[in-house]
Parts: structure tokens; sequence; C-alpha cells
């Protein structure tokens, strides 16, 4: 399964929800298909795209918040599981692609190539509505479950070590992060 | 428990006239009357942290929400948040309104702070953080107004030291 296909798979359920991703291929590849205004590329802090969903879906509790993490990233700050376990935001949902490896600066294994099991994590954090996909169609089901459900939800894909020939895209990040907030305040205020 | 809760009050009292809605903290020993009163607010969200650095992230989330937050910290939560801050509020230009304990200086009696207290400032000037010290009642409220009226305007993090004249009653 690739990161590709998981999120052309969901990318049109995407428009009516606030999007956060980790930097790199992640943010390269979800950009590839069309950038939108609720899309929030975080291109460094690594570990802290699901706090930021936290703080949105905290603040925003009719928003559905859609984290886009990385094993990488979620294994510099693991304390982020029993955060989000303990408010469970029932307006996020939490989805790591697991490539077992920091891809973008030369593919070295992280510890999940060793042995260590998200899922686990997440659940033994308190997430109990955390699951493991291996294949595209059961990411699309997981991922409709999560959206339908009322429950703070933790999908972790296991996804092939491959990605996008670049990593920069033509959207500047500061003007990122400014038509991110404009778009949610105007959202708000309506 | 001789930190002040009288202080603790005007502190709280000055953050909720900012407009403040959120505040993530890691509890401290100064800090918890502060906690303990955010707690109790119905009105408040009180976001417990598992690390400091986890507070830069929930604070630009709430930012992006329109919703105003504080950061409740020690120094060395300070010093555990330093690349948050750095690669993410300062990258992406995120106002963060932070009140650091301002443990291990004069007075200070417990020998595990004296490390952080001595680097506290040295590394606030290098990073370019704007800050001020909260050490007395009189001049809490604007200078906690103040913080956030430069945090907005500036777009970036600003520290208010809580100092052990403030903090602590022997």
């Amino acid at each position: 399964m690739q990161r590709l296909e998981c999120l052309r798979a969901i990318y049109d359920r995407l428009s009516d929800c606030l999007v956060v991703t980790i930097m790199g291929a992640v943010a390269a590849e979800l950009h590839s298909l069309g950038h939108r205004p609720n899309f929030f590329y975080l291109q460094h802090a690594m570990g802290l795209a699901s706090s930021t969903g936290l703080g949105l879906a905290l603040c925003l509790p009719k928003q559905r918040v859609l984290v886009f993490d990385g094993d990488g990233s979620v294994l510099m700050n693991l304390g982020t599981f029993s955060t989000l376990a303990r408010y469970r935001p029932p307006n996020l949902v939490h989805i790591i692609f697991d490539n077992e490896s920091l891809l973008s600066v030369g593919g070295f294994p992280t510890a999940t190539a060793t042995g260590t099991d998200l899922e686990g994590v997440a659940r033994a954090s308190g997430i109990r509505n955390s699951r493991t996909v291996r294949a595209v169609e059961d990411f699309g089901s997981a991922f409709t479950a999560a959206m339908a459900g009322q429950e703070l939800a933790c999908i972790v894909a296991k996804v092939e070590a491959v990605g996008p020939k670049a990593y920069v895209n033509e959207l500047a990040m500061i003007e990122n992060r400014f038509e991110f907030r404009r778009h949610i305040q105007s959202q708000t205020k309506r | 428990m001789p930190v002040s809760v009288t202080n603790s009050r005007v502190i709280y009292e000055a953050l909720r006239q900012a407009g403040v809605r959120l505040m993530s903290a890691l509890p401290e020993t100064w800090l918890v009357h502060l906690i303990r009163q955010a707690d109790d607010d119905p009105e408040m969200m009180l976001v417990r942290l598992a690390k400091e650095e986890e507070g830069v992230g929930i604070s630009a989330g709430a930012y992006f929400a329109g919703v105003k937050s504080a950061m409740l910290m020690q120094n060395h939560g300070f010093l555990a948040s330093i690349n948050g801050i750095v690669s993410f509020a300062h990258l992406y230009k995120i106002p963060l309104l932070m009140l650091i304990s301002f443990r291990g200086s004069f007075g200070e009696p417990d020998p595990w702070q004296t490390q952080g207290g001595n680097i506290t400032e040295p590394l606030l000037r290098a990073l370019g953080i704007p800050f001020c010290y909260l050490d007395s009642a009189a001049a809490i409220g604007k200078r906690i107004a103040d913080a956030q009226t430069l945090a907005h305007s500036s777009l970036q993090p600003v520290a208010l030291l809580l100092t052990r004249d403030l903090m602590w009653e022997e």
C-alpha cells in the first residue's frame, strides 16, 4: 500500500475538514493532489502536528479535524497519545502513515521497523478506537468509520517507504499559515 | 503551602481579563494554584501536558481557531519547548503567551533548579523572545495585557517570568 493511494482514496472527503499534515512526503503528496485552503502543512516541528490538531479540535468542537502524521514524527512525541487520550476530542481523527522509515533523509529505519507497534502504543495510552490497516480498501473503510463515529480515532496505515521526487512545494509556508487561519475564521463567522 | 494564593488569583484574573480561554500546563510547585483555578473554571479549557513542547502545537491550533491561549510552565519546560518554539512559532509567526516560573534564581533553595535559573534569560535573549518579569502584584494586570498585545501584534512568542518575590510567601 502506498501513502499516495491512501490520500487519493479519501481526497474528495477532505473538503469539509481541517487538515494538518507533517512535513516531507505527506505534505508533498497531499499538495500534489491539489491544495485547498483547509490544509495546513507543518513543515517542521516534528511531533507537533497531533498537538496542533488537538488544539483545533478542542477549540472548534463542531469542526472535523484530521491529522496526517508519520511514524518518525509521532515517535518524537509519544506523549501526544496520552494527552489526546486524556481529552479524547470526538471530532479528531489521527492518521499515521507508518513506512517504518525516515524516508526524506535517506530511508533510515525507525523503531517501528524493529517492533514498536504504534496502534499498541495508542491503545495502551487510552485511545480505544485505534486500528492498523495494510490495504487501501481497509484504509478507506477505516476512514469512513472514523468520520462517521463520534469518538477520537487513530488509524495506523502501514505504507511502503516510497515518496515523491521532491519535498518542496511552491506554496510558501507563511502564505499557507495565513490562508489556513483566514479559512477557519471565515467558516466560524458564518 | 507558601505559594501565594493571592497573587496566583491576581494572575489568573488578569489572564481571564485578557480573554484567555485555553491554558496548557504541566504542574510545578509555583503553578499549582493557577492550575487549580483553571481546572475549577468551566469557561477555561485546561490541557494538561505530558511535555511542555506539546503546548506550542496546542496554542497554535487554538490561535488558528481564533481562541486566545496561555502556556504555563517552569523554565525547564521552556527548555523542553525550544524546538517547537523555533520550528513552529517562529517559523510560522504564531503568537504565544508564555508564563514561565523563574526557578533557580536568587533565593532558590533547591540545588537542582539552579542551572536552569542561570540560563533562562540568556536563552530568551538568544532566541529573540521579548520577555518581562512579573514581580509585583500591582503590575500583573498591565504586564499580562501588554505581553498579549505584543504577542499578537508581532505574531511571535512573548514570555513573562514569574518571580520568587511574586509567587512565594515565606
